[in-house]
């Protein structure tokens, strides 16, 4: 990945002294988190908000329920509930992230300061597009994952003070299951089946000028127009409907009861299916498109 | 060897011409003033020598082309575009932290002793500094920088006289050691000529005046005639002439100061006042070339 390898090389033969050892895309990627924060900040926050309405308002339901079983129900409930809010706050910042990337450092002029360092257009790029495809989903994940050990614990302080079989809350949501199916729903959809959507925004916050989220909706949008006015078809809507919800028919990540062969048998499905490699294989068009604009673009 | 070496370098935006073909030498251990109107072409030159905009034509900087090999060529090359390209959200520290990471000539430890002369303070982030505590910063992590070609852009730009003159002042104290090449255009002609080796006026995508500074005070003279020997001084042909204090001022090029005293006080002109001659009299475009 790193492209500075040659590159050192011959530095280091014309003044060994004084080169030392540099990490371009390590600190390039650094340097992404130190100006969007929002990247762990807003699934924290989303995490803290699920944790508080779990205090409040599930761990006070389950104490009023007389019923141990549905006291149960109450508190697992918003295990899930906060796994989706983590994960869709992740995907909304990725995108949000993916549109500005390339297009505020060309905004506040900064982009002359980051060529004029021995950075390549390809590290920058990749730098950026670690962030979705790498920072986040592992962000994400660890919060998640923090959530909802701290939600069980809780859970079972509840249940241990009414006296209540605490083993059964923690058989049921097994967490070690709940979280190999998160790693598995965060790969194949957040990674590799959402891969086109956040490179094409990366690829066009390289390109617009202005109204970065205009451009990254027009197109699509024009050609679900033309297509319904030209064909009377939907065929690119459903498209991107099925782009944006996932390849349902290959998770089943989210129902916690998934058996061994059944991963097998979903994810064999989800490798040969065409959406995913065509998919791919734009994403990587994207980025390559958005590397050559990178090295032509200057400030805005 | 030389350090910035072009032949036949054009860049055309639309149907503007920006570079009408640009031929140069700048030899190592230079320090060259790119001097020129607005829109003259300059900043399109940098940005092509920094590969920062594709051109046509042949470009070698360091030995290198600086559109295909812009990041091998970073390690050899700073440059200070104006005074506002750092990025506003950065802390004094990340910039120091980054620049370590990814730049294998930088020497944080000198950039932290520039800084200590200063008061910017390492927590603060870009913008909260003001304009010329900002240009301070920039020139502190550039300094610290182990490279062969310095390029500045309108460093200056905004700055007050303090600023613009500490600026100059440490340039040339603590980086130029006669092995670094430095090219630098501005509008501030006047601040940079003791400070200049090299000389290069540029309009409308060309070069029309090339020179040492050696070969500038040599060659050009200023004469205050008296308005009684104003006409015989005329006769010399002064490649240009204005009207000051009731006299007239008469700019030559190679014409001997003691043939020229007789008409009154002798002088160098200024890189200004000869880039006004050179501007508005097209016959002495080309001089030096």
């Amino acid at each position: 990945m790193n492209r500075q390898g040659n590159g050192m090389h011959d530095a280091v033969a014309a003044a060994p002294a004084v080169a030392a050892a540099t990490r371009p895309l390590y600190w390039s990627v650094r340097r992404e988190l130190w100006e969007y924060r929002s990247i762990y900040l807003a699934p924290l926050i989303l995490a803290g908000v699920a944790l508080l309405g779990f205090l409040i308002a599930s761990i006070g339901r389950a104490l009023t329920t007389s019923d141990l079983v549905q006291r149960r129900t109450v508190l697992e409930e918003p295990l899930s509930f906060a796994t989706a809010l983590i994960l869709g706050a992740a995907f909304v910042v990725g995108m949000i992230y993916c549109m500005e990337a390339l297009h505020a450092e060309r905004r506040d002029r900064s982009i002359l300061f980051w060529k004029s360092l021995p950075v390549s257009d390809l590290t920058v790029v990749l730098s950026k597009a670690s962030i979705p495809f790498i920072v986040l989903p592992v962000v994400s994940f660890a919060i998640t994952v923090a959530t909802q050990f701290i939600m069980l614990v809780l859970g079972t302080l509840v249940l241990a003070g009414s006296s209540m079989d605490v083993s059964a809350l923690w058989a049921h949501a097994s967490l070690f299951r709940e979280s190999m199916g998160l790693l598995y729903h965060l790969v194949t959809v957040h990674i590799l089946w959402y891969a086109p959507i956040y490179t094409w925004m990366l690829l066009i916050s390289a390109w617009a000028r202005r109204a970065t989220f205009l451009w990254v909706a027009l197109p699509p949008a024009a050609l679900c127009i033309i297509e319904r006015f030209v064909f009377r078809t939907h065929h690119i809507l459903a498209l991107l409907e099925y782009r944006f919800s996932g390849p349902k028919e290959f998770d089943m990540s989210m129902s916690g009861d998934a058996a061994g062969h059944m991963v097998h048998s979903n994810l064999v499905g989800f490798l040969i299916s065409p959406g995913l490699w065509i998919g791919l294989l734009l994403a990587v068009a994207f980025l390559a498109a958005a590397v050559r604009l990178r090295r032509c673009q200057g400030p805005i | 060897m030389a350090c910035i070496e072009a032949r036949g370098l054009r860049k055309a935006f639309g149907a503007t011409v920006a570079l009408d073909g640009i031929n140069l030498r700048i030899e190592e251990g230079r320090i060259l003033g790119l001097i020129g109107p607005n829109g003259a072409g300059k900043t399109t030159a940098l940005n092509a020598m920094l590969g920062l905009t594709s051109y046509q034509g042949e470009l070698k900087v360091l030995g290198r082309n600086p559109w295909t090999e812009r990041d091998q060529l970073m390690r050899d090359v700073c440059f200070i575009a104006d005074v506002a390209v750092l990025p506003r959200w950065m802390r004094v520290s990340q910039a120091l932290e980054y620049l370590a990471g990814v730049h294998p000539r930088f020497d944080r430890a000198k950039a932290e002793g520039f800084l200590a002369r200063t008061t910017i303070h390492r927590n603060s982030k870009v913008r909260e500094l003001s304009k010329g505590m900002v240009a301070q910063l920039h020139l502190a992590l550039v300094m610290a920088i182990d490279a062969r070609l310095l390029v500045l852009d309108e460093p200056t730009l905004g700055l007050d006289i303090l600023y613009r003159k500490q600026f100059y002042d440490s340039l040339l104290n603590d980086y130029f050691d006669r092995s670094r090449t430095i090219v630098v255009t501005t509008h501030q002609v006047e601040e940079v000529q003791h400070v200049l080796t090299d000389l290069m006026f540029i309009n409308h995508g060309r070069i029309v005046l090339n020179c040492t500074m050696d070969e500038f005070d040599g060659r050009y003279v200023e004469v205050m005639a008296n308005p009684e020997q104003a006409a015989k001084a005329r006769a010399l042909k002064p490649i240009y002439e204005r009207q000051g204090l009731g006299r007239s001022i008469l700019l030559f090029d190679g014409v001997g100061r003691e043939q020229l005293a007789a008409f009154g006080e002798v002088r160098t002109p200024s890189i200004a006042d000869l880039f006004v001659a050179v501007m508005s009299n097209p016959a002495a475009q080309g001089a030096g070339l």
